[in-house]
């Protein structure tokens, strides 16, 4: 009976979508139609292929690790594109020859950039979260996933979300508001997804056998809820008509620029910042084998973290048309937002007490060891930044580019390598990875890349600042902008080439995880009592 | 430590580290957000401000559609260096049209917040076609596309139909300016059409990309050349509470 009723929904799904194709009135609307019927149509084929089969009973005593090993798989398919497309839009910068005269309304720099920030951030950090929300949650809480084929919903129903943005981007669907770009559709789409990620979470929560939830938990939980939050307000609009993809945000002027930066800055701060702050309270203890340094720091800078953190927004706003209270609130929290970032640094770091000698010997816990590192320095870096005086001249410049990417390349990108050095032979029940030599060449590849990246962007974006507020003695300005732009190139290429020193690590990371599912020795089994707490 | 002995209730209780994680996260938007649209200092009054005209709309949907946000900003700083390469600082009222607002977080190109009548639509025309033709230096995109995109009655009726959202939004927008959308969407390319300067005052209104045809050079160089050029600055008062 419950097969029939998928089937009619799925089929309804399918009709509404062709009638909504045929009516479309714009090219991405009638493409993320399109992605509507064929994956209705793929389900709906794949139950009826299944219907009057007895149901296989799941075992409730065993994890759920279907959707864990898509979403690695995911993690990494989506981090190679995403660092491709960063690598080919950073040498558009360098050389502008690059935006190809017969590609100009589809991959001028304009819009491959959305697609660069939300394939790194959305598609290869989301997919990189939600599988190991997945992974962790049930260990640490010694139950399976909550709602069956939900988790499966939240997987493919997330890989759709990447496909209608990135098809939006390069077909010029936008909002045009930066980390926010997919318009009302796709907005919609995800809101069904996030809601659905969060029941599944809560539901495995609820239902644990621990008594205590795991600080990775927490930090999870607030990521899940917080971007929902985000998610939400940023992008209520009103769809120009229901069969276009065209909507109007309902915000405007500065109240728009307030909300945008509150979102965006906040989706460094819970996507980027809390979720893997999970990530970290999770694997780095396992891998070093310690537990975590300090449960009061942990109480203390979860809370400290995410209260904080939503007030940072306005530091994207300094020196604007936005009111001067708004802008003075926002430097005063990013700098206190120093204190619980480094608490969290500091304990991640300190889990490491005693076994510090493993630094030598094992590239994994190198790896995350060096993504702590990286996240202690962007957020010192970022609450300088947020100083209005030190914004003055860093403002618009690239050395918001490179504070960025060590974030992001340091912190985000580093331990979620670790996370799958560490999963793969887990969840692929091998004894080990293929080579852990490799590991030590993606290490060492993208660690260069990323210093090569981040220090070609502080000297120009200081450079720049300092030649936009040149004046002579007579009081004129002595750049003109070309200069600036021209001044920059030779450090547009070392960023280029950093980038693809980042792109080249993580294929030998593709290459290495690749050979350890198919060619590394098999592990024994694990004793039949699997569910055994981890805390 | 006794108080964090209490958090052992909270951390068993899934409900309830939700519930609270929620509400912590909930405060700082709501002391940063909610006054800005009840405090009466928060938009200048200023003259001049006024809806855009249908093309300008069209040229703006150009503009956020091929990513220029990422490129350029529209927010000039109050800084002396600032001011004197762009202009007079940038004022909230500026942008109180704009859906959402393209104060931009980057400059690879400069500021655009001025950038209406510093150069001719020739220029333009130009730079968009060929930018190192005009600056040899220039990294940006061509854009000579947009000279063959012709525009149609279809695309002047979606602007129409953004109009009407714009007004439910609060945009001041009169019936007879949104039911002569269409009309004033292809008379600002002709400058011998019907005036549209009478209803969007300070419309500029002539063939922006000397081509017949109204393509979509021709929107994006009506939007480029009214950015920054509505406020009567010799009216503006600034307001020292701010």
């Amino acid at each position: 009976m419950w097969d029939y009723i998928k089937l009619a929904v799925l089929g309804l799904i399918v009709v509404i979508a062709a009638i909504a194709a045929s009516m479309a009135r714009d090219l991405p609307y009638l493409v993320h139609m399109l992605v509507f019927i064929v994956a209705a149509a793929i389900t709906f084929i794949w139950v009826i292929r299944r219907i009057g089969e007895p149901v296989p009973v799941a075992n409730q005593n065993e994890y759920m690790d279907g959707p864990v090993r898509f979403g690695v798989i995911a993690t990494a398919f989506w981090g190679v594109i995403g660092f491709l497309v960063g690598v080919v839009i950073a040498f558009q910068l360098a050389w502008p020859e690059l935006n190809f005269e017969w590609a100009q309304g589809y991959l001028n720099f304009g819009r491959l950039r959305p697609l660069h920030t939300s394939a790194v951030i959305f598609a290869f950090g989301g997919n990189a979260l939600i599988a190991s929300a997945f992974y962790v949650v049930q260990r640490t809480s010694a139950a399976r996933l909550w709602g069956g084929g939900l988790a499966w919903f939240v997987f493919w129903g997330y890989q759709m979300f990447i496909v209608m943005a990135a098809t939006g981007y390069v077909l010029g669907s936008t909002q045009g508001n930066e980390y926010a770009e997919p318009e009302w559709l796709t907005d919609l789409w995800l809101t069904i997804v996030w809601v659905a990620f969060l029941l599944v979470f809560m539901g495995t929560i609820i239902k644990r056998r621990e008594p205590h939830i795991y600080v990775a938990n927490w930090f999870y939980m607030a990521f899940i809820v917080t971007v929902a939050m985000l998610h939400l307000v940023n992008n209520l609009a009103i769809p120009v008509s229901v069969f276009g993809s065209k909507s109007v945000p309902v915000w405007s002027g500065v109240q728009s620029a307030m909300i945008q930066w509150w979102y965006g800055h906040n989706a460094v701060g819970f996507f980027l910042t809390a979720g893997f702050l999970g990530m970290m309270y999770y694997f780095i203890p396992k891998q070093a084998e310690r537990p975590v340094y300090s449960y009061k720091l942990s109480i203390m800078h979860f809370w400290a973290l995410i209260f904080l953190y939503i007030w940072a927004g306005p530091h994207h706003l300094h020196y604007t048309a936005l009111p001067d209270w708004a802008q003075t609130l926002g430097m005063t929290f990013s700098i206190m937002l120093w204190m619980p970032s480094w608490g969290g640094m500091i304990n991640g770091l300190m889990t490491l007490s005693g076994a510090w000698d493993k630094l030598r010997t094992d590239p994994i816990i190198r790896m995350m060891v060096v993504s702590v590192g990286f996240y202690g320095m962007a957020t010192f870096e970022g609450p300088m930044m947020s100083i209005k005086a030190v914004n003055s001249l860093s403002h618009y410049t690239d050395w918001t580019i490179g504070h960025v990417h060590s974030g992001a390349l340091g912190w985000n990108g580093m331990i979620t390598f670790g996370m799958l050095y560490y999963l793969v032979p887990k969840l692929w029940q091998r004894q080990g990875l293929y080579s852990l030599r490799l590991v030590s060449w993606h290490f060492w590849l993208a660690t260069i890349g990323i210093v090569l990246y981040a220090a070609s962007m502080w000297v120009t974006g200081i450079m720049e600042g300092l030649m936009w507020r040149e004046v002579d003695a007579q009081g004129f300005l002595v750049n003109s902008f070309a200069d600036t732009v021209a001044a920059k190139f030779p450090m547009y290429v070392v960023r280029g080439l950093g980038g693809v020193l980042f792109l080249l690590g993580a294929i030998i990371m593709c290459y290495n995880l690749w050979k350890t599912v198919t060619s590394s020795p098999e592990r024994k089994p694990a004793p039949a009592a699997a569910a055994v707490p981890a805390e | 430590m006794g108080i964090l002995d209490h958090h052992k209730k909270i951390e068993t209780h899934a409900t309830l580290l939700l519930v609270l994680s929620f509400l912590v996260v909930t405060i700082g938007g709501i002391v940063q957000i909610v006054p800005l649209f009840y405090l009466d200092n928060t938009i200048e009054k200023v003259e001049g401000m006024r809806p855009y005209s249908p093309l300008e709309i069209k040229g703006r949907e150009i503009y956020l559609r091929e990513g220029c946000y990422t490129c350029h900003s529209q927010m000039i700083r109050p800084m002396r260096d600032e001011v004197e390469r762009y202009g007079h600082y940038s004022l909230a009222a500026e942008s109180m049209y704009d859906h959402p607002f393209q104060w931009g977080s980057k400059r690879t190109g400069p500021d655009l917040a001025r950038l209406g009548g510093r150069y001719s639509d020739d220029w333009h025309v130009q730079h968009m076609i060929d930018p190192r033709a005009v600056v040899p230096e220039s990294i940006m995109p061509s854009y000579g596309y947009m000279m063959n995109r012709v525009l149609t009655r279809e695309h002047a009726e979606h602007v129409q139909g953004i109009m009407r959202v714009y007004r439910m939004l609060g945009h001041p927008y009169t019936d007879e300016m949104i039911e002569r959308a269409v009309d004033d969407f292809f008379a600002q390319v002709d400058e011998f059409g019907d005036p549209v300067a009478d209803r969007y005052p300070g419309a500029q209104q002539r063939n922006f990309d000397g081509q017949d045809a109204v393509t979509e050079m021709d929107a994006i160089i009506a939007y480029m050349q009214m950015l920054g050029t509505l406020v009567d600055f010799e009216t503006f008062v600034p307001v020292a509470n701010r």
